[in-house]
C-alpha cells in the first residue's frame, strides 16, 4: 500500500510519460500482488494480465504517436482548484468507508445475501471447483455477456476512429508519394494528424 | 524495427510458444484454477502483441491478416450470443445451459465451455485489434 501511494505521487509528479507509463504499469502490479493478499487471485491475475501489460504497451504506443514530455498547462488557480475538488472528493470516499464492515467480518452483509448459497451450492448445480467460474459463466452470465459487448465494443469504437484514419493517411501518403518524394521524420506525420 | 536487438529476439521466440500454450492452459482450466476467458484472451493477445513489438507490425499482419481478428471479434461475440440461443431453442431460458445436455451438470459444463471460448476469443481479437490499429498509426517502419 505504501509502494502504491508513493507511486501514485511519484505518476502525478513527474513529466516524463515514458517513466509515468512505466510507474502505472508498475502500479498495477503492485494493486495485482495487494489482489492476491486479499484472496482474489482471479481479480489480480486480470489486473496483472491487462493493467500491467497491455495497457502500459497502450500507453507505450500512444507516445510513440504522440511526445515523451508533458506539456505544462494551466496557471496555479486552475491546480488549486482541482486540488480542492479531488480532496473534498477523497475526505467523502474515506468517510464513506467509516461505514463499511470491517475487512473479513463474518457478519458483514456481503456473507449473508447470496454468497454462502453460491459457495454451498455451486458444486452440486455447476460442478465447477472454481466457484469464481461457475458464478461468472453461469449464474452471472448476462453480466458476463455485457461485458463481452462491452469489449467488442471498445475495439469497434477504436477501428471506427483509428483504423478510418490510418487508411485514409495512408492513401493521403501515397499520393504525397506520388507528388513528391516526402522525407519521412515525424513533423509532417503529426501535421497531417491534427488535419484530419 | 528492432533489428539489431538479438538477444529479445531470440528470447520472445523461446518464451511466444509457453505464452500461447499457458493461455489455453487458463482458458481450458478455468474451471478448476484461477482464470477463464478474459485472462486467457489477454494473455493470448499479448503474445501476439509481443510478436508485433519486436518483429513489426506488418510481420504479425502477415500471419494474422486484420480482416481475421475482426472476424474473431465478431464470432466470440456471437459464440456466447448464439450459446444462449441455443439454450433457448432446445426449451430454456436464455444462456440456461441445462438444456444443453441430458446432464445438467454437464450441460452447464459444456456452456460455460462455449461461454468461455467466446469471451477468450473475443479478448484476444480485441487486444491484437487495438494494438494494429494503434501501432499501425506510425505507418512505414
Amino acid at each position: 500500500m505504501l509502494i502504491m501511494g508513493v507511486m501514485a505521487i511519484a505518476i502525478a509528479r513527474i513529466r516524463d510519460l515514458f517513466a509515468v507509463s512505466m510507474l502505472s504499469g508498475i502500479f498495477s502490479l503492485t494493486a495485482a500482488a495487494a489482489y492476491v493478499v486479499l484472496d482474489a487471485v482471479d481479480v489480480a491475475f486480470t489486473e496483472a494480465a491487462v493493467g500491467a501489460g497491455i495497457s502500459t504497451v497502450l500507453m507505450l504506443g500512444t507516445l510513440a504517436l504522440t511526445t515523451r514530455q508533458e506539456k505544462v498547462t494551466g496557471g496555479k488557480s486552475k491546480g488549486t482548484a482541482a486540488f480542492f475538488v479531488v480532496a473534498v472528493t477523497g475526505a467523502v470516499l474515506i468517510y464513506g468507508t467509516f461505514d463499511m464492515p470491517r475487512y473479513g467480518d463474518p457478519i458483514a452483509p456481503i456473507h449473508h445475501h447470496v454468497a454462502p448459497r453460491y459457495l454451498e451450492k455451486s458444486f452440486g448445480e455447476v460442478g465447477m471447483p472454481n466457484v469464481v467460474t461457475s458464478v461468472l459463466a453461469s449464474y452471472r452470465s448476462f453480466d458476463t455477456l455485457g461485458e463481452v459487448f462491452v469489449i467488442f465494443t471498445a475495439a469497434t469504437g477504436v477501428l471506427a476512429i483509428l483504423g478510418r484514419a490510418g487508411r485514409r493517411r495512408r492513401e493521403d501518403e501515397i499520393a504525397d508519394e506520388t507528388v513528391t518524394a516526402r522525407s519521412d521524420d515525424a513533423s509532417p506525420d503529426k501535421d497531417k494528424e491534427t488535419a484530419s | 524495427m528492432m533489428h539489431r536487438k538479438v538477444v529479445l529476439r531470440v528470447v520472445s521466440k523461446f518464451l511466444i510458444p509457453p505464452i500461447l500454450v499457458f493461455a489455453l492452459y487458463v482458458q481450458f482450466h478455468g474451471d478448476f484454477g484461477p482464470g477463464g476467458g478474459f485472462q486467457a484472451g489477454v494473455i493470448f493477445g499479448a503474445a501476439f502483441i509481443l510478436y508485433a513489438i519486436l518483429f513489426g507490425v506488418e510481420t504479425v499482419k502477415k500471419v494474422l491478416p486484420p480482416w481475421v481478428t475482426r472476424l474473431l471479434l465478431v464470432v466470440g461475440v456471437l459464440t456466447y450470443g448464439l450459446c444462449g440461443v441455443a439454450g433457448l431453442l432446445l426449451g430454456g431460458n436464455y444462456l440456461d445451459y441445462n438444456v444443453l445436455a441430458h446432464d445438467p451438470l454437464h450441460g452447464q459444463h459444456y456452456g460455460i465451455l462455449i461461454v468461455e471460448a467466446g469471451v477468450g476469443i473475443t479478448v484476444a481479437a480485441a487486444m491484437i485489434t487495438i494494438f494494429n490499429v494503434f501501432a499501425g498509426q506510425t505507418g512505414e517502419d
